[in-house]
């Protein structure tokens, strides 16, 4: 069997072992829940609501402020508590309605059921807006703008991201396994709505399991194909999967629809299914709580707004103290100082790590080595992009490539000499992209 | 309440670290190493230790004048003083092997930022110092203490190859791999060198790349141009386990800080350090032209780190994009 790969890369320990064999079981549901007004990339919703009301589970509660933005729906229904800042996983306070829960689960009617093969393009992809789906594997892009390519762009591929490369996250695994028809399903109704007829699902082959669970799923569906990819991070990289899938390369600068491609993480698959087939908006996912030190580590199925304690507290507790809670996983994942932050949409995991797992060492002298230029899946020079941002030569790092790096963090993983390449790639990043903002803004 | 911490990510590192490699180059030169005891006896053991001595000597006292953390303890010092020793005769002057690494250490590697920032292997830019200054220390061989043979009139394999600084018989090639032949400390047994070789590659401390690319190089050269009876005829097998190629192509040539970081340019390093060391010892002055080629290379290494870059991913032809 062929084993689809791409170039670079490197092997960060799996420890999926804590949460792989666990089935997906739902999550408390919390008597608070605050829900942010951003969840996805570009302009955050504007709240519908107002302290006091009465709110349905299902319901619309946030409205979007923009093309690129995605509806937020209350996960429970109660009473809204306040409508007020409040901490935010991705850093700094957001906008956030706090709903009390009545434990009615009193749903909203507005979406109904439908028979997706019955449905024309159009209805699928208001449907998909109106949901709020946006991409479950972490960068949370509104999956509707992924679905509407501007004239010219001419679609031929959609991929499943079944990847799942991040080290200790088992959360797309355990849905393949579970939902395999449901997943399935999500993919189908995206090849009608984007016309199309050639449909991947890319697994990692430390997943054996699900893929075969898939494959015989999908045994009758002559347009949609299982491919077993090499376990190589970062092989869930957009990217990455579409030059493994397909050998097609993202140009420099460009989009997947560059290539014709669209890539959809499973789990938005899921949830696409779950909108579309049973008229239930992205008000909950699947999240991985995980860790050495946490008890009893899970995969459960989690209400959005749920404070991440709450979770912790449903493992178990931890066995030792950690020193890092990260949101995602282990090599993107965004590290947290308070446990007081809801889960949001893009929330793929929880991750404790103890003392020693998370220890950075002091940086030493580059070595010249090379490795962070084999493990550099974007094939740059990253100490390269590193030297000159230490000096703070932001042009020389953008000579160098930075502004195509994707922060994946296996330069920094591999670098004998500690060194942060990444977090200086990352530096770099934001005062070019903060450099080339000011400058538009003086033109214009 | 609990505060964590906060960085940027990755959050996770491996556990390879430059102390562990520059141990892993040390852990693999001992084979070497024991069988020069055994062929040389204590002295080549003896020289060795004075080398690293003075290599770690030196980067600590200047680390110290310097007011810079002493980073003695990452072993590199101690890779670059086994090095130099396995690359001078058993018979030099205690002195030699001390001079060596203090210029090594001192001229070659802290003068220019210390570790990584030297752009010759330090051993054998000092190497090459010694042997200019004291020609004849540095050029008169012992010959295996199994052999009853006179050590001032006894002569390396490739220098009676090339048949214009000895004559006699070449020792038969099994000596010459197991390294029952005369030569420097740490060149003598292929064998030995070759098991660390395989360690080194095992523990991904090295690739393939240059080792291969050198050795490939010089047995296609010296095969087609070594022989006495015309094109083709040459012993490059004898080329391959006779003089140094084998430590320099795996364990000098293979030096970080002074050899090309893609693997593409790296494979041009070897193929260039072949071709070099060929022609040294086939029509240059010297019988030996590994750590010449070398140090030739490790000159040319910035230039080909400028031009052999990786191809970034997505740069592609316009007419490419929609392939």
């Amino acid at each position: 069997m062929k084993r689809h790969t791409f170039k670079g890369g490197s092997h960060p320990p799996h420890e999926k072992h804590y949460t792989e064999d666990k089935a997906i079981v739902k999550a408390n549901v919390p008597d608070l829940v605050h829900i942010p007004m951003s969840q996805h990339i570009g302009a955050p919703c504007l709240p519908t609501v107002k302290p006091g009301d009465h709110v349905r589970m299902g319901e619309l509660i946030g409205k979007p402020a923009g093309y690129v933005s995605a509806p937020i729906h209350a996960s429970v229904s109660g009473t809204v508590k306040a409508v007020a800042p409040r901490v935010h996983p991705n850093g700094g306070e957001v906008m956030t309605v706090t709903i009390e829960n009545d434990g009615q689960d009193e749903r909203d009617t507005s979406f109904n059921s439908m028979d997706w093969r019955r449905q024309e393009p159009k209805a699928l992809q208001e449907r998909i807006t109106a949901a709020g789906i946006v991409g479950l594997g972490g960068a949370s892009f509104p999956t509707h703008v992924k679905l509407a390519p501007p004239e010219g762009k001419q679609i031929d591929t959609i991929i499943l991201n079944g990847a799942e490369c991040e080290p200790y996250l088992t959360a797309d695994h355990r849905l393949m396994l579970e939902h395999p028809q449901d997943v399935l399903t999500g993919l189908q109704i995206l090849m009608k709505q984007m016309g199309v007829d050639r449909g991947y699902i890319g697994i990692e082959d430390n997943k054996r399991d699900a893929y075969e669970i898939m494959n015989i799923a999908a045994q009758e569906m002559e347009s949609i194909r299982i491919l077993s990819m090499k376990t190589k991070y970062p092989q869930g990289a957009e990217k990455q999967l579409i030059d493994a899938a397909t050998g097609r390369q993202v140009p420099s600068g460009g989009l997947p629809m560059d290539v014709g491609c669209v890539v959809v993480n499973v789990g938005t698959a899921y949830a696409i299914t779950q909108a579309v087939t049973k008229g239930e908006p992205l008000y909950r996912r699947v999240v991985t709580v995980t860790g050495s030190i946490v008890k009893d580590p899970q995969n459960l199925l989690v209400r959005i707004g749920t404070p991440v304690n709450a979770l912790l507290e449903q493992c178990g507790g931890l066995s030792e103290p950690a020193v890092k809670a990260l949101l995602g996983g282990p090599m993107m994942g965004v590290a947290q100082h308070t446990l007081d932050v809801p889960v949001i949409k893009g929330t793929s995991g929880v991750l404790f790590l103890s003392e020693k797992e998370a220890a950075l060492d002091e940086e030493q002298p580059c070595i010249r080595c090379g490795r962070c230029v084999n493990a550099c899946p974007i094939h740059l020079v990253p100490m390269d992009i590193a030297d000159s941002a230490a000096m703070d030569d932001y042009d020389g790092a953008q000579a160098a490539g930075a502004m195509d790096c994707i922060e994946c963090g296996s330069c920094t993983y591999v670098c004998p000499a500690k060194r942060h390449l990444t977090q200086y790639c990352r530096v770099a990043k934001r005062h070019l992209i903060l450099a080339r903002k000011k400058k538009e803004a003086k033109k214009s | 309440m609990q505060m964590y911490t906060v960085s940027s990510s990755p959050h996770i590192v491996s556990r390879q670290n430059t102390p562990r490699i520059m141990l892993d180059v040390c852990i693999a030169l001992i084979p070497a190493g024991i069988v020069a005891a055994f062929v040389f006896g204590p002295r080549a053991v003896w020289i060795t230790v004075l080398s690293v001595a003075a290599a770690v000597g030196t980067e600590a006292l200047i680390q110290i004048i310097a007011k810079k953390p002493v980073t003695i303890k990452d072993f590199s010092a101690v890779v670059t003083g086994i090095l130099l020793a396995y690359n001078v005769s058993p018979t030099v002057p205690w002195w030699i092997p001390v001079i060596g690494s203090v210029v090594a250490i001192g001229l070659v590697k802290q003068a220019f930022g210390g570790l990584g920032r030297n752009f010759m292997n330090p051993a054998l830019a000092a190497r090459a110092i010694l042997l200019t200054a004291w020609p004849s220390q540095m050029t008169t061989w012992a010959p295996p203490m199994s052999q009853n043979v006179d050590a001032v009139t006894y002569a390396t394999p490739l220098a009676i190859m090339k048949g214009t600084e000895a004559t006699g018989t070449l020792p038969p090639l099994r000596d010459a791999i197991l390294g029952n032949i005369g030569g420097c400390i740490g060149e003598i047994s292929a064998a030995a060198l070759l098991l660390g070789a395989a360690y080194l590659l095992i523990r991904k401390v090295i690739t393939w790349h240059i080792p291969v690319a050198f050795i490939g190089t010089v047995a296609l050269m010296t095969w087609m141009l070594g022989g006495k009876d015309g094109l083709f005829t040459g012993d490059w097998i004898y080329h391959i386990f006779a003089g140094g190629l084998i430590l320099g192509a795996f364990y000098m040539a293979t030096d970080y800080s002074s050899s090309p970081m893609t693997r593409r340019g790296q494979f041009i390093m070897g193929v260039g350090c072949g071709l070099i060391t060929t022609l040294i010892r086939l029509y240059g002055g010297y019988p030996e032209g590994v750590s010449y080629s070398i140090i030739l290379m490790n000159i040319v290494t910035p230039l080909i780190d400028k031009y052999v870059r990786p191809r970034k991913y997505g740069e592609v032809k316009a007419d490419e994009k929609c392939a």
